[in-house]
């Protein structure tokens, strides 16, 4: 991306906050705590929360998430910036909306919060069948999971059709964007994403269908070879993976679901982390927004884990690397 | 045709002076934005940002230094009955061209520069003596341009 000098302020702030972000350090820490209630503690010293969060962690931790976006807010950064990452949110909404209308199963917290497609205004929209009120990339994804959870009832047919639409969307914005971070962000979201669909695929036995309608095309690999060795089974497809670059995929895959998804979200910071070392362009922005995510997710993991009561190597296991 | 010298001269003093502190301008404006930014959330690093956002206003004091030294020569400052020739003024000009065009693009890269080394003591300030350096860097060009504007000026016969 061209230098955008205008980013300048916005960037020399975003470094000091990122002084404040949690280190892998911190995240020991927190694994290392004896309770939830001592995680929660430690995040207070931190300055998470405020005073108003009553010690509760998901009131802390959505705190947490409406700094970030009120920080962004102050710096006055065109919004439409961060739109890429959202629309695993709203996409995720879509499908809770379909299900919530088609069962008439009321979840609130299978909703993701978001003021413009938040619970109410996604539920509406499907109830009405109001699909231009949608983005328009997800119009015709919303119509056809409609229709398929109503005639077939069949509701993972419903969120591949929803969740293959949000994978073209990330990718388009990717390719759309002018912004190096949020191509580099879409392309290994997608990438990552369809590792995970494949290796679900491949452990569930999905027929080759499924998966080329599942799995979205990406320029890191040929999505048919993948599809393929994921049908042919687990090995086949460790086999691919190994031999296309994604050898840590393959050998986290190899030893747990946790791993793997951990492996996945940190492929994902593992692409950003070069933005600590740029000045005059968004990227140290939409870095700092996921790193601030991802920290926050870390948070929910140790305190969910250290609550169910799971050993501090098994915490450890699942916690994400860190921007910083 | 000695008016025309005259014009020639008093355009390279205005050309050093004017590019210089363009250049200058324009560089402790970016820095000035980083600085900000690191002083909103820390306050504490004031004078460490304030210091790495005035290097780049250099070049605008050596344009006037040059601009001084050229007013001087071609007689408007001190009054001094001067005629300035044609090929005089001509070399006056060309004499003020080193400061002027390096000071402004010397002034714009510092800035940038400055900027990101107020990044690095946005994050380590224990790290202000190497950040500085790099912007200081920047500075080496601008001091080549004035030595040479400044002897060229100054031995220019009148």
């Amino acid at each position: 991306m061209a230098s955008d000098w205008s980013y300048t302020y916005a960037v020399a702030r975003i470094r000091v906050l990122e002084t404040k972000l949690l280190s892998n350090n911190d995240v020991n820490t927190m694994a290392a705590q004896k309770s939830a209630d001592a995680v929660v503690t430690f995040l207070k010293d931190k300055g998470w929360g405020d005073a108003s969060d009553g010690n509760d962690p998901e009131r802390i931790l959505a705190i947490e998430e409406r700094k970030i976006w009120a920080i962004m807010k102050e710096l006055g950064v065109d919004f439409s910036v961060f739109d890429v990452l959202s629309l695993p949110n709203i996409y995720h909404n879509l499908k809770a909306a379909i299900k919530e209308v088609c069962t008439s199963m009321s979840n609130e917290k299978a909703f993701a919060p978001d003021d413009t497609y938040g619970r109410p205004q996604m539920l509406k929209i499907v109830t009405e069948k109001n699909w231009s009120a949608l983005p328009e990339h997800m119009r015709a994804a919303a119509a056809e999971a409609l229709e398929t959870m109503l005639h077939t009832r069949d509701a993972q047919l419903a969120d591949i059709i929803v969740d293959r639409a949000c994978l073209d969307a990330i990718e388009a914005a990717g390719k759309a964007s002018p912004d190096k971070v949020i191509q580099d962000y879409a392309k290994s979201q997608v990438a990552v994403t369809d590792i995970k669909i494949a290796a679900r695929s491949a452990k569930t036995r999905k027929s080759l269908d499924f998966l080329h309608r599942a799995l979205a095309p990406c320029s890191s690999f040929d999505v048919r070879t993948l599809a393929q060795a994921a049908f042919q089974g687990v090995d086949a497809l460790l086999d691919y993976l190994s031999s296309s670059g994604y050898a840590e995929a393959a050998e986290a895959l190899k030893k747990s679901p946790s791993a793997f998804e951990r492996w996945c979200d940190n492929r994902v910071i593992e692409t950003i982390k070069p933005q600590k070392y740029e000045v005059c362009t968004v990227g140290p922005l939409v870095a700092y927004v996921l790193a601030r995510q991802n920290e926050i997710k870390t948070a929910r993991i140790v305190i969910t884990g250290k609550a169910n009561g799971l050993s501090e190597e098994a915490i450890r296991e699942r916690t994400r690397e860190m921007y910083v | 045709m000695s008016d025309l010298g005259m014009f020639f001269g008093l355009l390279g003093a205005a050309v050093a002076v004017l590019f210089a502190g363009a250049g200058s301008a324009l560089g402790v404006g970016i820095a000035g934005r980083a600085a900000a930014g690191v002083v909103t959330e820390d306050p504490s690093k004031f004078a460490q940002v304030l210091l790495l956002q005035l290097l780049p206003g250099t070049q605008g004091i050596y344009g006037l230094l040059v601009g001084f030294i050229t007013l001087s020569k071609i007689g408007l400052l001190g009054g001094g009955d001067v005629t300035i020739s044609l090929s005089t003024g001509l070399m006056i000009l060309a004499a003020c061209l080193p400061i002027g065009i390096v000071g402004l693009i010397s002034g714009k890269s510092q800035g940038q520069c400055s900027a990101a080394s107020i990044g690095i003591v946005a994050k380590r300030p224990e790290s202000f003596g190497q950040a500085m350096l790099f912007p200081a860097m920047v500075e080496t060009y601008a001091i080549l341009a004035l030595l040479i504007s400044i002897l060229a000026v100054s031995n220019i016969p009148v």
